[in-house]
Formats: structure tokens, sequence, C-alpha cells
């Protein structure tokens, strides 16, 4: 069953269709690639998704339940969470915290909870804390709790996006060129981590460059170029397609 | 009807004087994203020189013709405030380019209120009077009537923006400054002396405030330390009516909220059922403002300010 | 002396507690009633800055007429609580409407206004303030509501039964004059509004303001409903401004629309600037600080007078130009005030810190 409907959507901006007539599903439990040289449209269809952007034409569905042209935060509580592509960490707040603020969905306190501090609110943020902890611990980041995320190493700041992200209890997870900037290394790290992800019950979309990565990582791979898709499948399917080949190496189709 | 032409005609000259302030406004806006708060004291300060000057003159050769008297005074004015205006870009808001939004805005409040109290101290707390120096006669004109004050203001104000219009469109510092406005970044790598750009713009924004004091103070007889500060607020406002940023859209704004202002502070008795009276005139400007921002906050010809993703 | 305490903190809060009881005492018999009225001004202030320190020093958004809640309150004690209308209902059901009354202005102003860019939400919330002053220095025709410009007076000062704070009374064989007695009123008011600011700002709420504060875009995509925490700031920002102008009507027992013009807004921004932006004991201390060194300022006119004879410069006029200079002063060199939280330092030296970091890293930071 399709976990994340995009049906035919298309975005406008002025008189440049940066997507045109896109179609594409993940399936719950799937890692999915989306690929495709640069400008080809694949992180303004991460933000007419995510709620970001309007979408001119079209509809996205996150387990039948329309999310297009919704605020983001609408977006995230019905379950589809996201890193950014040049990473947007609240840089003077601490790691620990950072993922507190991912926890705001989960919790309900008021104001008047915050002020009064009843046990009911104590026990959501003790609750806040632990689980915070507990995804620090799951990055890989567990003693870097009171470091300010402006301080972090470049590898440590992208695990730190994820556990803010994962922190709002996501079914479906973007993540946005995720290895950027990483040397190989730490990308065989990345890709295992992954692949742990999924198994913790978290279905994946990626946005990467690193053909590599996405053709160990990803069960299904989506080609968009010039705004359209133009290809789907299998890893190996889609990389032997002469139009993908055409489209990063030029030439006519 | 006849009043209806009358505040049409007021409108038109008070609006004339908003656009030149607004473009001050427009043009730091467009390229620093500042409200430059200390614009509204400059048009006060380009008033205040001018009427020491003329005081001056006044005493030291009463005989020359009026009109060369208020010369004088403004072509102090005008070379004073432009230096203001650079020493203010220079010494608080260049240092400040790279800091968090807050921190310009506050020092531009402050700027503001030290050049208020500058002038209070300088000049005292009592309104100047404008001397009687330039042609009082009035024309009838389709049943109202225009003075000689009102239409060399208009006229004037259009040959200055004119003259704005073309420096911006068709020289080379024109070229830099639209360029600067689109982005700092790559206007720099392109070898735009950008500093020189900013300093250029506020030096130019601040001659053509210097122009709008003197303007005002000669059409209302008086001036005063706090006038700069309804003003500015009016021609920020006016600005962002037609677009901040945008050099056409700051001279349309100031027509149109001239002209706003006077009809509806001749019309606001009627339309009220008297509850309300033109001494709520400097309001118009307030909710003009608030509806534009809310509701078209692009303004009517659309804002031109880079774009920071 | 200062690790001492830091050591004990019991102790220190206890000393503290004391200083507080005794303060009014020392200060009037130290520097005279005059005197004791300004500190009673000072808490006044220290309660609008909390209030301000939410929505600029929490939620991070330039409320340019802030006063307008402090009018709103205290204008409507002076309609429930004077001859005026000849309602003289009592402060406890008037300061919470008055509150009440603000934040639901606040909410108003908020809902259309708060998705506005910085700079421009600082006009807009300029333009409200002064919107509101023209009104109550306007409405006293065609039916007087505010009395214009003349303003409203025998206000009804705050009185439990027949125990009304405005006289003095004796205690122990004590004479404690109006002064003292509101100011433990008072006292009591900022110490409740202290409590709440440092429960919201280390709880869900006061993350969430952080965390907008820091990059809305990046807040909201985490399931921030940035619209409502905002408004939420600014709502309770208001509420507590027309707590302050309830309990500054009935304190002051006149009110007139000059007391709330833009300059007042400006100067309790100024109070959390310098003090030390989102930063409580920062924020009381500026509140303090700008309070009482204007009243100190009028002794700069005597000093004159004794040495020159007579005044050269009206020491009230030099007031808001030293104000306006230190505001500039400040923004250049110690942006994050005069007592700032570390964290502060940090987001306003996030430059240095930038240039720091990166050439600190091997790798090309990406975007």
């Amino acid at each position: 069953m399709a976990l994340l409907e995009v049906d035919r959507v298309g975005k406008q901006f002025g008189g440049l269709a940066a997507l045109d007539d896109v179609s594409l599903s993940v399936r719950q439990g799937e890692i999915y690639g989306l690929i495709g040289p640069n400008g080809a449209g694949k992180t303004t269809l991460f933000n007419c998704m995510t709620g970001l952007y309007s979408v001119s034409a079209g509809a996205v569905r996150l387990e039948g339940r329309a999310v297009h042209n919704r605020p983001p935060h609408e977006v995230v509580r019905h379950g589809f969470a996201r890193t950014f592509q040049n990473i947007r960490l609240f840089a003077n707040m601490s790691a620990l915290e950072n993922v507190m603020v991912g926890r705001h969905v989960c919790s309900r306190a008021s104001v008047l909870g915050a002020v009064l501090r009843g046990a009911r609110t104590r026990a959501e943020e003790a609750a806040i804390r632990q689980r915070a902890q507990e995804l620090l611990h799951f990055v890989g980041l567990e003693r870097k709790g009171r470091a300010l995320a402006g301080h972090l190493a470049y590898g440590e700041q992208r695990r730190l996006e994820i556990a803010r992200a994962l922190a709002t209890e996501p079914k479906l997870l973007a993540l946005d060129e995720p290895v950027a900037g990483m040397n190989p290394s730490e990308r065989r790290q990345m890709a295992e981590f992954f692949l742990k992800l999924r198994d913790s019950g978290v279905t994946l979309l990626l946005i990467e460059h690193d053909v590599k990565l996405v053709m160990g990582v990803c069960d299904r791979v989506a080609v968009l170029d010039y705004g359209k898709k133009i290809a789907e499948g299998a890893p190996d399917a889609v990389q032997r397609d002469p139009a993908v080949i055409a489209a990063y190496l030029g030439g006519e189709v | 009807m006849d009043i209806f032409i009358q505040q049409l005609i007021n409108g038109l000259v008070l609006g004339s004087i908003y656009a030149l302030v607004a473009l001050g406004y427009t043009m730091v806006y467009g390229i620093l994203e500042l409200i430059n708060f200390a614009h509204g004291e400059v048009t006060m300060m380009g008033a205040m020189v001018a009427l020491a000057v003329i005081g001056a003159l006044m005493g030291v050769a009463p005989d020359l013709p009026g009109i060369v008297i208020v010369l004088g005074g403004v072509l102090v004015a005008v070379p004073v405030c432009m230096l203001l205006g650079f020493g203010i870009e220079r010494l608080a808001y260049r240092p400040l380019r790279n800091a968090p939004r807050l921190a310009p805005l506050i020092t531009a409040i402050g700027l503001s209120i030290v050049l208020q109290n500058v002038a209070m101290l300088i000049w005292g707390r009592q309104y100047i009077a404008f001397p009687p120096l330039l042609p009082q006669d009035s024309h009838a004109l389709f049943g109202a009537h225009v003075s000689t004050l009102q239409l060399f203001i208009v006229a004037l104000s259009i040959v200055v923006m004119l003259g704005l219009w073309f420096t911006v469109q068709k020289t080379r510092l024109g070229r830099a400054m639209r360029a600067t406005a689109q982005s700092r970044e790559v206007a720099a790598l392109m070898g735009v002396n950008v500093n020189g750009v900013i300093a250029a713009t506020f030096v130019i924004g601040s001659a053509l405030a210097a122009l709008a004091g003197v303007m005002v103070s000669a059409y209302y007889g008086l001036a005063h330390y706090y006038m700069g500060f309804l003003l500015g607020l009016k021609a920020f406002s006016a600005a962002v009516l037609g677009g901040i940023g945008n050099i056409a859209g700051a001279m349309l704004g100031g027509l149109l909220l001239g002209v706003i202002e006077a009809l509806g502070a001749g019309y606001i008795g009627d339309l009220t059922g008297g509850f309300l009276g033109s001494n709520y005139q400097d309001v118009f400007a307030f909710f003009i403002l608030i509806l534009v921002l809310v509701f078209r906050p692009s303004g009517l010809l659309g804002e031109r300010v880079a774009s920071r993703a | 002396m200062l690790d001492f305490l830091r050591a004990r903190p019991r102790l220190a809060l206890i000393l503290v507690a004391v200083l507080l009881a005794a303060l009014p005492f020392l200060v009037g018999a130290g520097l005279g009633k005059s005197w004791v009225r300004v500190l009673d001004f000072a808490l006044l202030y220290v309660m609008l800055a909390l209030g301000l320190n939410i929505v600029v020093g929490y939620a991070g958004l330039l409320d340019l007429g802030y006063v307008a809640f402090y009018a709103l309150g205290a204008y409507l004690y002076a309609w429930l609580a004077s001859p005026h209308f000849g309602l003289h209902l009592p402060f406890w059901a008037v300061l919470p409407l008055g509150a009440l009354l603000a934040g639901v202005f606040g909410v108003l102003l908020g809902a259309p206004t708060l998705r506005l860019r910085g700079d421009y939400l600082a006009i807009v919330t300029l333009g409200f303030g002064e919107i509101i002053r023209i009104f109550m220095n306007n409405l006293d025709a065609p039916i007087n509501i505010t009395n214009g410009p003349q303003g409203m007076n025998l206000i009804d000062p705050i009185a439990f039964g027949g125990f009304a704070l405005s006289k003095t009374h004796k205690f122990f064989g004590f004479a404690v004059s109006n002064a003292h007695l509101y100011y433990y009123l008072f006292l009591a008011f900022v110490l409740v509004v202290m409590f709440v600011a440092l429960r919201l700002q280390d709880s869900r709420i006061g993350r969430a303001w952080a965390a907008i504060r820091e990059d809305e875009v990046a807040a909201s995509a985490m399931g921030i409903n940035t619209r409502n925490v905002k408004l939420l700031a600014f709502a309770m920002g208001a509420t507590f401004g027309g707590l302050a102008g309830g309990l500054f009507a009935a304190f002051q027992g006149f009110i007139s629309p000059e007391s709330f013009g833009l300059m007042e807004s400006i100067m309790i921004l100024c109070m959390i600037v310098l003090g030390g932006m989102g930063h409580i004991p920062g924020v009381i201390l500026g509140a303090v600080l700008l309070t009482v060194l204007p009243e100190a300022l009028r002794y700069v006119g005597d000093w004159q007078r004794a040495m020159l004879g007579h005044v050269a410069v009206d020491p009230a006029d030099l007031r808001m130009l030293l104000f306006g200079c230190a505001l500039i002063l400040m923004m250049l060199f110690r942006p994050e005030g005069l007592w700032p939280s570390r964290q502060r330092k940090r987001e306003l030296h996030a430059a240095d810190e930038v240039a720091e970091h990166e050439s600190a890293s091997v790798y090309d930071v990406r975007g």
C-alpha cells in the first residue's frame, strides 16, 4: 500500500515550470531514491511535498490523506518529516535541545501547564528529554547532548538533523542530500545507518547525487530531469535506461 | 465638488513631498533591507539648517530677494544633509552590516532619537517660523485655489524625480545601484564598489530629504524638531504602498498617500457622521500601511528587494 | 563574596528577600519619599519589560508599539473605577479585565501581522501604538470616552475593603506611606510575572519560541505551528502590559495620553536591549537602571545650578539624547546587553564564531 502518493504534481514559478506532471509512489518500508541532474527539481518536489511550497497542479497524499498546500507543521503532524539540503539546525541551542524541539508535535503542554508544572507536565518533560536522549544515542551522538549544535562537526550535524526529524515520530522521512560533503568512509557509515533506520520502521525518501550510495541502499529510484520524471524502477534498471544516461551525460534521447 | 478639487490639489502637493522622502527609504531598503528610521530626522535637519541659514542671511543681507535667500538656505542644507547621511551610514550602519536584523534596526531608532534631541538642544522646543519670503499669491483652477508655492513644489519635485529616474536607469552609478539592490555579493564580484554604492544611495536619499524638508517647512510655514518623525513614518508607508525598493513605486505611493490623506481629512467628518474629525488625519497613513502589509505586502507596483532564500 | 553566595543559594535567597523587604524603608530614610515612588515606578517598568521580553527576547518579534497595551489596561481601569462613568468596580475585577482586554487586542493585532518580516512588524506595531494614542487623545467628542488630552483623574486607588493603599497607615507604631504599600503590592506582582516568565522559558513553549527565533522555516518543518506560537508570545506580552497598565492607573490616580507615546515603547525596548535581551536578570537590571538613572539626572540640574549659577542644559532634555546614544553604542559594541545569557551572547557574536568554525572544519560546508 502506497505510503506516499505524488499525483501529477506541477509547480510553476511565474512562467517557469519547475515541476511538470510528476507522479510517483513510495511504499511503506522501502528506501526510495530521487535522483537527477542539478536543477532537475528534486528539492522543489521535496518542498512541495512538505508544505514549504504550494503546488500549482496535482496532489500529494500521505496514507491517502491530502498533504499538498498544507502548512509545514500540519504535514509533520501527519507523519512526514524532512531534513534540509543546507543543514538548518538551531545553531545556538544544544544538540539535546534541538532534538527536544522535534518532540513538539508529540507533546501537549500548554502555557498553563508550563507555568503550573503539574505532575503531568513534569512527566511529559521527562519523557521528552528521555526520548531525545534515546534518539541521540540512535544516531551515535549520545555524548554530544550538551554541545552546541553549531559547534558540532559536519557529519555530526547531519546526523543531529536526522535525529531531530526522527523526534517527530514520522512514518516517512525525506532526506535532502544527506551525505553531501562527506568522504567515502562516512558515506558508507551513513548508508548502513539508513538501512538501520529503515529497519526501525521508518520509510525513507532520499535525494542524492551519490549514485553508488543510491544503488546500494535504495529499493527503488525515480529520476527527474527538467522537472519531469524520466524513469522509475529498481536501481540497476534505471542505471541502464538510455534516457537517464542522456540526462546525466547530455546528448539526444 | 469644490472641496474635492481643492483637496486633490492639496493632496498632490503633499504627496510630492512624501514621494521625495519615500525615495530615500525605498532606495536604502532595496539595497540593505533596512528601514532607515533616521531618514525622517534627516529631513527635519534639512529644514532646520535651511531656516538657520535663512535667518542668518536675512540678518546680514536683508535686501536680497526672498527667493535668493531661500536658495541660500537650500544650498547649505542639502550638502549638510548629504554629509549627515554619509556619516550615518558609515558610522552606525556599516559596522552592523552582518549583524542580526535587530541590531541595525535598534541603532536606527537610536539615531533617530539622537538627531531629534540634538536639534532640540540646538534650536529649542518651539516652532520656528518660515519667513514669508516666497510668493504668497494663488490662482484659480477648476474652482479651487492653487498657490504659486504649491505649483513650485510640485514642479520641483517632478524635476528632481525625473533626474533620479534618469540617474538610476541610464547612468553607470544607477546601474551599479540596481545591481547591488539585486544581489550585493554578485555585484561585488562583478567589480562594483558596493560600499561606495551604498554610501551614494544614502547621500542621494539625504539630498532629496533635505529638499523635502525645506519644502515642508516652506509649505506649512514652520519647522520643529519633532517634525521628522510623523513625516518619516508616512513617507515610509508611502514607499511600502508603492512597493518597497521600487523607485517608481515610491513616487506613486507618495502621491497616492498624499491624496488619500487630503481627501480623507476633507471627507472624514461626512463619512463617519461627525464621529471622527480631521484630527484623525495622521491615522490614515498608519491604517494604509497596515492594510497594505496585510493584504498586498509587495505594494502596488511590486517590491524590488533581493530575495534571500 | 559572590562565590560565597553562589555556593549557598538558600542563604543568598534569604538575603535578597530581606533586602527587598527592607528596601523602601532604607530608600525612604536615605533619599526621601519621592525616591520610594521612583522605586514603585521601577517595579512597574520591570513588569512591562518582562512582558515585552517575552515578545522580543523569547520569540524574537520586534514590537515597537507595546505601550498601547499598557494604555488599554490603564484606560480600562479608569473607565471601571473612577467617577468618569460612575463605576467603581473593585481592583480584583478590573485588573484581570484590563489584562484580558490588552490580551484580546494583542491577538487582534498579531493575527494578521505576525507573519510579516521583522522590520515590517516593527513599523506596523509602531503604527498600532500611535493609532491607540491618537484615539485616546481624541475620543472626547462627540461622546466623551477618554476625556481627550486632559486625561482621566480621580481614579480609585487599590483598596482591600476599607484599607486603601493610597493612604498612610500605621503598623506597630510605624507610619507606612502609600508609596511603601504600593511597593509591596507591585513587588508581589513582579514576582508572579517573573515566575511565569521563568517557567515559560524553560518549557516546551519556550523551546518553540527559541526555535522560531533561530530559524523559523526549520521550526515549522519540525511541526511547530509558528503562527500560533508567535501569537501566544504576543498575547502574553500584551496581557502583562495590560496588567501593568491597570496598576499604573490605580497607583497614579491619573492618566493621560501623554504617558503612552512612542517614546515609552522605545524606552521599554531600551530596557530589554540594554539590560540583556531574553535574560530575566538582565531585563530587570535594564528596567531598574533606566527608571532610576533619569531621576538621578535631575541632580545634574542641581549640580549645574551650584556650579554655574544656572541650568545650562536641562537634564530632562539630556535624558533622551543619552538614551539614543546608549542604544547606538550598545548595538555597536555590546549588542547582547549588560547582563546577557550565555546563549544570547553566542547568538549575537555568531559571525565571529562561524568564521572560527569554518576554518576549523576540513570539509566544504555546502549550501
